[in-house]
């Protein structure tokens, strides 16, 4: 997220930070469900699938997780951000029941191209 | 004759952004600089395009009786009083509703192309058949927009649209533009807006109360008013479309002074 010198000296002064960069966000995030031609609950229901998919694999953390829509240049792309839990160690928490042979950790961020 | 006739679509997707102010000064600017020009108002249900010219009073046939061979085009063309090189064409009015198709849209396109340098068609609001039949007649576009995000939105439908129908270029007019609000970072800025819709501009227009009083007498501030900050956005964008190389006006560098000098401080990106 871009910056600058008054945005810095508004949080600072905790006062609103200026309306411009508020509409910049909104507005790539209504494009970018436009040009999809998704409807809302078609993309809900295309997150709870990716996250029941994923979720057989590893253990993730399911309230911090987020699917979105991102747009840069009229390409959009679907971003997955699912953080995966760790045990005490620091190790991956792989599903035990299936998959056993799975060493490899997942990735945590998956790009897919989507225009 | 003209041979190489370029058809202009002036489009926006939403409503009174600024489409017929800048199809009327941009046929203005053209005319003057020695092309003829005819500015065809494709929005019959709502058309004022007459209005802001000066020529209401002086419709008597549109484009729909052309086609119909009811009269002959140079009958239903409106001449300019003081431009002669500009010329109006009505599509229809708002009685006659439902006739028009976009082979009518070719076909009337088609004929001004005989004798006109430029045909600039003034686009109606919305994405629906208004919409279809102005770009079907058209090869590359003009969509304006203002630094609002509901204008932003509805141009991005539109950017979308003629993509697929192959219309090019199609070029961006920021419109309303407001110096301090965008020194206060509280308007979407020039970069803001061409990065989120992805098109080159062409121009951007100052907010400008003097476009309110040129409306009000039915002569676009091109015509008489030349000096007006709005004006000279009008005739450099007339000079783009042709290729001249002006640089673009920096909003920032509108308002000067100390006051200018602090708020393009303030505009630093720290990261």
């Amino acid at each position: 997220m871009a910056m600058t010198l008054r945005d810095i000296i508004n949080k600072l002064l905790r006062r609103q930070r200026a309306s411009a960069s508020t509409a910049r966000e909104r507005l790539q995030l209504v494009l970018a469900h436009d040009r999809s031609d998704l409807s809302t609950e078609l993309l809900d229901q295309m997150r709870k699938e990716i996250l029941e998919v994923v979720a057989k694999y590893v253990e993730i953390d399911v309230d911090e997780g987020a699917v979105s829509l991102e747009t840069e240049d009229r390409m959009t792309a679907l971003v997955a951000n699912l953080p995966i839990k760790r045990t005490m160690s620091g190790q991956i928490k792989l599903k035990e029941p299936i998959n056993k042979s799975e060493e490899n950790p997942q990735e945590t961020e998956d790009k897919e191209q989507n225009s | 004759m003209a041979t190489d006739t370029r058809v202009i679509l002036i489009c926006s997707g939403k409503g009174g952004v600024g489409k017929t102010t800048l199809t009327a000064n941009l046929g203005i600017s053209l005319a003057r600089q020695g092309f003829t020009t005819a500015v065809l108002d494709a929005d019959f249900g709502l058309r004022n395009l007459d209005l802001l010219l000066g020529l209401e009073n002086r419709i008597v046939y549109t484009a729909q009786e052309v086609l119909e061979e009811e009269c002959r085009l140079d009958q239903a063309l409106v001449k300019h009083k003081q431009e002669a090189n500009l010329s109006l064409l009505p599509a229809g009015n708002p009685r006659m509703l439902d006739w028009l198709k976009p082979d009518d849209m070719r076909r009337i396109v088609d004929m001004l192309k005989e004798q006109f340098n430029y045909v600039l068609i003034d686009c109606p609001a919305g994405v629906e058949d208004g919409f279809k039949n102005a770009m079907a007649a058209s090869q590359e576009a003009i969509v304006v927009t203002n630094p609002e995000v509901s204008a932003v939105r509805d141009a991005d439908r539109v950017i979308g649209l003629l993509n697929t129908n192959a219309i090019k270029p199609v070029q961006l007019v920021l419109n309303r533009v407001r110096p301090k609000m965008m020194a206060n970072q509280e308007m979407l800025s020039i970069d803001d807006v061409t990065d989120i819709l992805a098109l080159p501009l062409l121009g951007l227009v100052l907010e400008d109360e003097q476009v309110i009083v040129s409306t009000n007498r039915g002569e676009p501030l091109t015509l008489n008013s030349l000096n007006s900050p709005a004006a000279k956005c009008y005739l450099n964008i007339a000079k783009r479309l042709q290729g001249e190389d002006i640089p673009l006006i920096d909003p920032l560098e509108e308002s000067s002074g100390f006051g200018a000098k602090f708020r393009r401080l303030m505009q630093t990106k720290i990261f």
